[in-house]
């Protein structure tokens, strides 16, 4: 198998170098016969690339350790649904992911595109063949997902207990998705400098894509900081890390063009703006791809100590020395074709709107990257905190969520003092009146939540008037009843509502943060059996240990050996909320040194978080329990004295014997108890920004009756011509 | 905004486009000195015993010295080391504690020096590459990487 695998790679090369030389060739000389075979190539290489990819989960699900991949990060004993999703934990299998994912995406934007602006697409070919002939020669020259060892070994060192988590199957695939579509919109803005067709044309061809980026990498993002609120050991969702900045900073600079092509789109202006904004967020998906595969930066997700380095540091110099190159020397075709008219505008505030994310963006990458700059600038390195990524990001976030409100309600081309009274009086009432009683109830010295209630109250009256207003106007007009008249509204104008939606979706969200980050509690005690401890409003009571042996089939299905934990009881002012069940999870090590029972449960400790989740608070509970006591580690010592490796099952008793002994004592254990208002809001927020963008990609019923028309229309045409000749 | 109204267009344009841009590069540069003053320099554990000052922040990375973590409450002590070894710098720790935190395992962790002991600030603890402690280094015939 491994050799179709390798076949298919250099067949993929091929197929790239023949497609970038046919559509350059056809587009340069005029030979459209050329261009369309380079667009075929692109569906050859899709084809190729997921022969390749089914050849290497085959052998992940066939447990075939000849492939080193397959060996380095399954084994027999991870269970099927991770051995299925591991092919994505290493280096070689996720360069193989991006290219197969970049050519189905590529496939599907030239197919749709194949009848419109041939000369910007056959150029958007050869960029994007490029970025998938680099992302396979990468795994041809430096790592190599077919690469076999003879003999096979008979085990693999299994997935990575971290990665064990049922997300794992969809937050990479989610990511690299967002990250392969943003450079679709790259490849057509370089393909439409190149081609000097500047207008609104290819902007309409991709906007369904940029918008699938932004809705991809969103999800992705999203997914990622739920797993590290619901498996890691530490509760928080947002840590700051060098990768998730990297996966942010292309969804914030391509939320920025979302909306900036708005105003391309009905007036022709901020030509060359977009055309940085989609440079720009194509640089930044290839460098966050970059980051994940580098380890130039210390991440909690980098690949320690592989450099794909050089190649990288290439492929992203070219790329934005020939963006810029493009720009500075297009920017006579880039003029606007008008100018904004007023400052109280909604020309003006998406420009604003667009100013606060692109510095969110900069602040971000000058945060990320602080490591390299001070190391190049002053020769020491050094890095910046959370903290001061907050004191930059916070007021942002505000005057973002702020202008989402605004922008959706202010006047086009220039706002009159009259039409801003009749917008904005009931929403400013909303967001005092929400401040003051939360005031009076007592939510006080908080002053940047508090600022972020008022505002997202303030979002929320503004979109809930537009839709009040929207449905008035239809029940006056058709006499609809009210739910009838809200669903043709949103049915007539999806982007337009899409759009307000995920306005809403996105304070709501922001909500669900200010009030975890502001209002939690957090508390690390040590307990003992029957000791309790208080959490804000809340007593948690460790009532018993819990302790599992379990060989392939633990509680969280993730192939743990052993999982100590404990059952609490929650409680509020005496009365039962909850019982959590938390545990630590224990998995092989694969490491001979550790002993014949040692080496059972040497591997790394992973936390099984337990929490009761609410719409107005989670529970959030993780364990670390004492495995180390004298007692447990007599009982590792005699076994491995005793029980020689080649039985282990024998050891495994073992291991249920140190159970047994934990339950009969159990040690003080270490625990660690977060209550958080709010945080499911940040999920809930998160889905109803899906929900909106869903409806907002959604093809409109009137764009469907437009082509059927046209379809029509030529058939009518090629008849009316055949019956005059006949 | 009399002035600026009885301006000419493009001038006034032009004035509006010079404020922007002044507003925008004074931001950055707060934003940029600000990151220099507050980054805690990276420092090994010996380059920390030799040049750590009271109250200003360090991110150390080293390695967890076998046998020198032990807890008490809610605090962790333990010391960390040079890669080669050399220099034991003991550090006292409050807050989240990584699942692959190990003794012998590299780990960074940002520190500030009171009198003479090195305190962890909460939360700041993370371990380098959970991509694991993989099996020592491929053997022979691997094609390497």
């Amino acid at each position: 198998m491994a050799p179709l695998g390798s076949a298919c790679l250099l067949l993929a090369l091929a197929v790239c170098v023949y497609g970038i030389g046919a559509s350059l060739y056809g587009v340069r000389r005029g030979r459209p016969e050329w261009s369309d075979s380079g667009r075929r190539a692109v569906y050859a290489l899709a084809g190729v690339l997921t022969v390749a990819f089914a050849v290497l989960e085959i052998a992940f699900l066939r447990d075939d350790f000849a492939f080193n991949t397959v060996a380095d990060t399954s084994s027999v004993t991870t269970p099927t649904f991770y051995k299925a999703a591991a092919v994505w934990s290493s280096q070689e299998g996720s360069l193989l992911l991006w290219a197969w994912l970049l050519s189905m995406w590529s496939s599907l934007v030239l197919f749709l595109t194949r009848k419109r602006m041939r000369d910007v697409a056959a150029y958007a070919t050869a960029v994007l063949l490029s970025f998938g002939g680099f992302f396979v020669s990468l795994m041809i020259f430096y790592a190599n997902p077919f690469a076999t060892t003879h003999p096979a070994p008979v085990e693999g060192a299994g997935l990575d207990p971290l990665l064990r988590f049922p997300t794992m199957m969809i937050h990479p695939p989610m990511l690299y998705s967002g990250y392969t579509l943003c450079t679709i919109p790259l490849a057509f803005g370089i393909g439409a400098l190149l081609a000097r067709r500047v207008d609104a044309e290819w902007i309409r061809a991709i906007r369904r894509f940029a918008f699938a980026a932004w809705f991809f990498l969103g999800i992705g993002i999203l997914l990622g900081a739920r797993w590290s609120y619901a498996e890691l050991g530490w509760g928080g969702y947002w840590g700051w890390d060098a990768v998730e900045n990297a996966s942010l900073m292309p969804w914030l600079t391509g939320t920025a063009f979302l909306h900036s092509l708005m105003i391309q789109e009905k007036r022709g202006m901020l030509k060359v703006w977009n055309a940085s904004l989609v440079l720009a967020t194509g640089v930044l998906a290839i460098m966050g791809t970059f980051l994940v595969r580098s380890g130039v930066l210390s991440s909690i997700h980098a690949f320690g100590g592989q450099t794909l380095g050089v190649p990288f540091v290439c492929l992203i110099g070219v790329t934005i020395a020939g963006s810029i190159y493009l720009v500075v020397t297009r920017r006579d075709m880039l003029r606007s074709e008008h100018r904004i008219d007023s400052l109280l505008s909604r020309e003006s505030m998406f420009l604003a709107n667009n100013v606060v994310l692109v510095a969110l963006c900069f602040v971000i990458f000058w945060g990320t990257y602080f490591p390299l700059i001070s190391e190049a600038l002053t020769g020491k390195a050094a890095s910046v905190g959370p903290p001061w990524f907050d004191r930059y990001t916070v007021p942002l976030a505000l005057v973002l969520v702020l202008l989402s409100g605004i922008g959706p309600v202010i006047a086009w081309r220039r706002a009159t003092l009259a039409n801003a009274r009749r917008n904005f009086l009931a929403p400013v009432g909303i967001a005092l009146s929400t401040v003051t009683v939360l005031l009076l109830v007592g939510v006080t010295g908080k002053p940047f939540a508090l600022a972020m209630f008022g505002c997202a109250a303030f979002v929320l009256g503004c979109v809930g008037q537009e839709f009040v207003r929207g449905v008035r106007a239809r029940r006056a007009m058709a006499g609809e009843a009210v739910p009838v008249a809200l669903v043709a509204l949103v049915r007539r104008n999806r982007r337009r509502y899409g759009g307000y939606i995920v306005h809403v979706g996105i304070a709501v969200l922001f909500v669900g943060v200010a009030a975890s980050s502001s209002f939690q509690h957090a508390l690390e005690p040590t307990l003992s059996v029957g000791q309790s401890s208080k959490v804000g409003a809340y007593t948690v009571h460790y009532v018993r240990p819990t302790a599992t042996v379990t060989p392939s089939n633990d509680a969280a299905h993730t192939g743990a050996t052993l999982s100590l934990g404990a059952v609490l009881s929650v409680s509020k002012h005496g009365r039962h909320v909850a019982t959590l069940y938390p545990s630590e999870g224990y998995y092989a090590s694969d490491e001979p040194s550790q002993g014949s029972v040692g080496s059972l449960i040497g591997g790394q400790p992973v936390s099984h978080v337990a929490m009761s989740g609410g719409v107005t608070r989670d529970v959030w509970s993780a364990i670390a329990p004492n495995i180390e006591t004298p007692q447990l580690k007599r009982i590792v010592e005699i076994g491995n004295r005793t029980i020689p490796f080649v039985h282990p099952e024998d050891a495994l008793i073992a291991v249920a014997y140190l159970a047994r002994s934990y339950l009969q004592h159990p040690p003080p254990a270490q625990f660690h108890f977060i209550v958080s208002p709010l945080v499911m809001w940040i999920w809930i927020g998160g889905l109803i920004v899906f929900g909106g963008g869903l409806i907002a990609i959604w093809p409109a019923p009137s764009a469907v009756r437009r082509r059927v028309a046209v379809l029509a229309r030529g058939r009518r045409a090629r008849a009316a011509r055949g019956l005059a000749r006949a | 905004m009399k002035y600026l109204a009885a301006m000419n267009p493009a001038r006034k344009r032009a004035v509006r486009l010079t404020v922007a841009l002044s507003a925008a590069v004074v931001l950055a540069g707060a934003l940029i000195y600000t990151s220099f003053s507050a980054a805690s320099p990276a420092l090994t554990p010996s380059q920390l015993v030799h040049q750590a000052q009271s109250g200003r922040s360090y991110q150390v990375t080293g390695t967890v010295v076998a046998g020198s973590v032990h807890r008490s409450g809610g605090t962790l002590h333990f010391s960390v080391e040079d890669r080669v070894g050399g220099t034991v710098v003991p550090v006292v720790y409050t807050g989240t504690v990584p699942d692959p935190f190990r003794e012998g395992r590299e780990i960074i962790v940002t520190v500030q020096k009171q009198g003479g002991a090195f305190f962890g600030e909460r939360d700041s603890l993370i371990t380098k590459c959970p991509s694991k402690y993989k099996a020592a280094p491929p053997p022979a015939g691997k094609q390497s990487y």
